[in-house]
């Protein structure tokens, strides 16, 4: 036991990564009422909330209320926020460790996975999730250049990411207008020349992730019509079987809107949403100047692993799909972090129920902890890293109560404070954040927006006079 | 949710036996590790059965000395496994079905690289569902305000 936590000793904690992970482990320390605790939350890029801000689409704004939640937490006053600090450019781990009792790494998963066929380098062919970073005004990709005078465009995957993307490709200018998506998307989506979108889904539809109100959306879009193909939506006897076993109401519904896509009719509405199951790209194919013109789709089949799950099979059947734009969907993936030891095979940091864990000697590294999507990998909603993060910071309290955590030689608030300055002096705080907020809002209110976004760190510089 | 994202947060190794030692050490691992099931595995390291609690008491019932038999005479060699890409619904609900509590992961040469238990499935569902619950709540929260 030591006297780290008491009014004179608080507990210090560096929480890296200002998304909903980190804002959750925030929470769940702030509510130990024993324990006087101190977290300073910093994140790479100068505003807050990670994918809430940056992935959650501009046409879903009810989800980013959970901004409220965070917001009241980082009113606490033993809160402070260092955005546009980063962990391996401004700061390193070492630094971390000697001013801090505790660290968590709630960095995310900043990156997707490949996709291994022949032609997947060819000019066209894009990660779904630069589209989505781009789309929502991510300093890192505002710059991206997406070929939007192609008709046809091909969305490989078909979780959220994917419906988002295909749901964006096909709303109305006006539709868009409505939402918070960056400026320069909105212009470039408003001369977009696309008309038809085919989501490209492994297996059938009984196995699709996304949700009930998602695939109802689709059928609700202004100006396109959606469909999909009687012989691919219907179930095959394994599928039935899991489902009825499931008695899981949400999926039969789920399946239900799928099926009953198969019979729409085209009504004259300018675009065309295609959802397809039981495909897999397996080759892109291009023109002489290097541009995706087509893909080759193996149909599957579906079968039953050992473990009673249902796995695509390939066929021997295949087709040529004509698309002249590409966006993959297959999954993201957690980036390494400089000096944090990490799992390649999973895409996370190396971790044991949170606490990281050193490659060689197998034991926990002291004082450093991990929650949310660089934890466990990319899955479930927002909430979902909310038990994931009260479970690391258990862990951390457990470490503490056992002594077992860092003793930095400078935990002095103040003494990492001037560190920041001296390294990152363009540093922003929450009260910069809450500034650049109101003025978001203000100039979406003017053109009847939620908020009309800020996408570069020099013009967010600029807009709080320290440019 | 996948298999994988429950490994992703695993990193002790899984506690294995050999067909060869004795219920008294595969006893001792259990206790001493604090878990209910050994994957035994040959000298290869192949996956030829799985022990559990269960299987133990099981043969005990018809043989007193239960201990000083050999793992191979008491586990259980038809073993079923899962992969990283399965289903985590699809896997709770063969284990529940099928009544067993703990399954061998492999990967694709079938090499053993983790064990699921049925607690850790509870678990891995009982947080999706709150993480749900929450979800919807914050919206519902933020509406009314």
């Amino acid at each position: 036991m030591s006297d780290i936590g008491t009014a004179d000793h608080p507990l210090r904690v560096a929480i890296i990564g200002a998304g909903p992970a980190g804002f959750y482990a925030a929470e769940h320390l702030f509510k130990q009422k024993q324990l006087s605790v101190s977290v300073d939350m910093y994140d790479r890029l100068p505003t807050p909330f990670g994918l809430v801000r940056l992935g959650v689409a501009p046409d879903h704004q009810k989800i980013k209320s959970v901004t409220a939640v965070f917001d009241r937490l980082a009113q606490k006053p033993n809160f402070r926020f260092f955005g546009y600090v980063e962990l391996g450019r401004d700061l390193s781990v070492a630094d971390l460790r000697n001013h801090y009792h505790a660290i968590i790494y709630t960095t995310g998963a900043q990156t997707d996975r490949a996709m291994n066929i022949p032609g997947a380098d060819l000019i066209g062919h894009h990660p779904a999730t630069e589209f989505v970073a781009w789309y929502n005004g991510h300093p890192d990709f505002r710059d991206c250049q997406f070929d939007l005078t192609q008709e046809r465009v091909a969305v490989v995957g078909i979780g959220n990411v994917a419906m988002d993307v295909a749901r964006i490709l096909c709303r109305t200018p006006e539709e868009l207008r409505k939402t918070d998506i960056a400026d320069y998307a909105l212009e470039a989506l408003s001369q977009s020349k696309v008309k038809e979108v085919y989501i490209l889904g492994r297996r059938g539809p009984a196995q699709a992730a996304f949700t009930t109100p998602e695939i109802k959306e689709l059928g609700e879009m202004e100006d396109a019509d959606v469909f999909t193909i009687p012989e691919e939506v219907a179930l095959d006897p394994l599928s039935e079987e899991a489902l009825a076993e499931s008695a899981d109401r949400g999926s039969m519904r789920k399946v239900e809107i799928i099926q009953s896509y198969a019979n729409n009719r085209p009504t004259g509405k300018k675009r065309k949403l295609t959802l397809r199951f039981l495909v897999s790209p397996v080759e892109l194919y291009g023109d002489e100047n290097g541009h995706v013109r087509a893909m080759k789709l193996v149909h599957n089949r579906l079968v039953k692993s050992s473990a009673g799950s249902l796995r695509a099979e390939p066929t021997d059947k295949t087709e040529i799909l004509q698309v002249g734009l590409v966006f993959r969907s297959i999954g993201y993936m957690g980036v390494p972090l400089p000096g944090v030891p990490f799992n390649q095979s999973w895409g996370v940091i190396l971790n044991d129920g949170g606490r990281v864990i050193d490659p060689d000697s197998k034991k926990p590294v002291t004082g450093e902890y991990a929650a949310g999507w660089i934890k466990r990998g990319p899955s479930g909603v927002i909430g979902t890293n909310k038990p994931c993060a009260v479970g690391t910071v258990d862990l951390l309290l457990e470490d503490l109560q056992a002594g077992a955590l860092l003793n930095p030689p400078h935990p002095q608030p103040e003494a990492i404070a001037e560190l920041i300055a001296q390294r990152q002096p363009h540093f922003f705080t929450y009260a910069d954040w809450q500034k650049l907020d109101e003025m978001e809002i203000a100039r979406g209110e003017a053109q009847g927006r939620p908020r009309v976004k800020f996408t570069s760190v020099a013009e967010m510089l600029a807009a709080l006079g320290k440019a | 949710m996948k298999v994988q994202g429950f490994l992703s947060t695993r990193t002790g190794g899984v506690v294995t036996i050999q067909p060869g030692q004795t219920i008294r050490e595969a006893a001792g691992l259990m206790f001493q590790h604090n878990i209910g099931a050994v994957v035994v595995l040959d000298d290869q390291g192949r996956i030829v059965g799985i022990l559990s609690e269960r299987d133990i008491v099981r043969k005990a019932v018809t043989h007193d000395r239960v201990f000083d038999m050999a793992v191979r005479d008491v586990m259980t060699a038809d073993v079923v496994t899962a992969v990283p890409q399965d289903d985590l619904m699809s896997v709770a609900h063969t284990m529940t079905e099928r009544r067993f509590r703990h399954l061998p992961i492999v990967d694709e040469q079938n090499n053993l690289i983790g064990i699921i238990s049925i607690g850790d499935v509870l678990k891995a569902q009982r947080d999706q569902y709150r993480g749900e619950i929450d979800t919807l709540e914050a919206q519902i929260m933020a509406a009314g305000t």
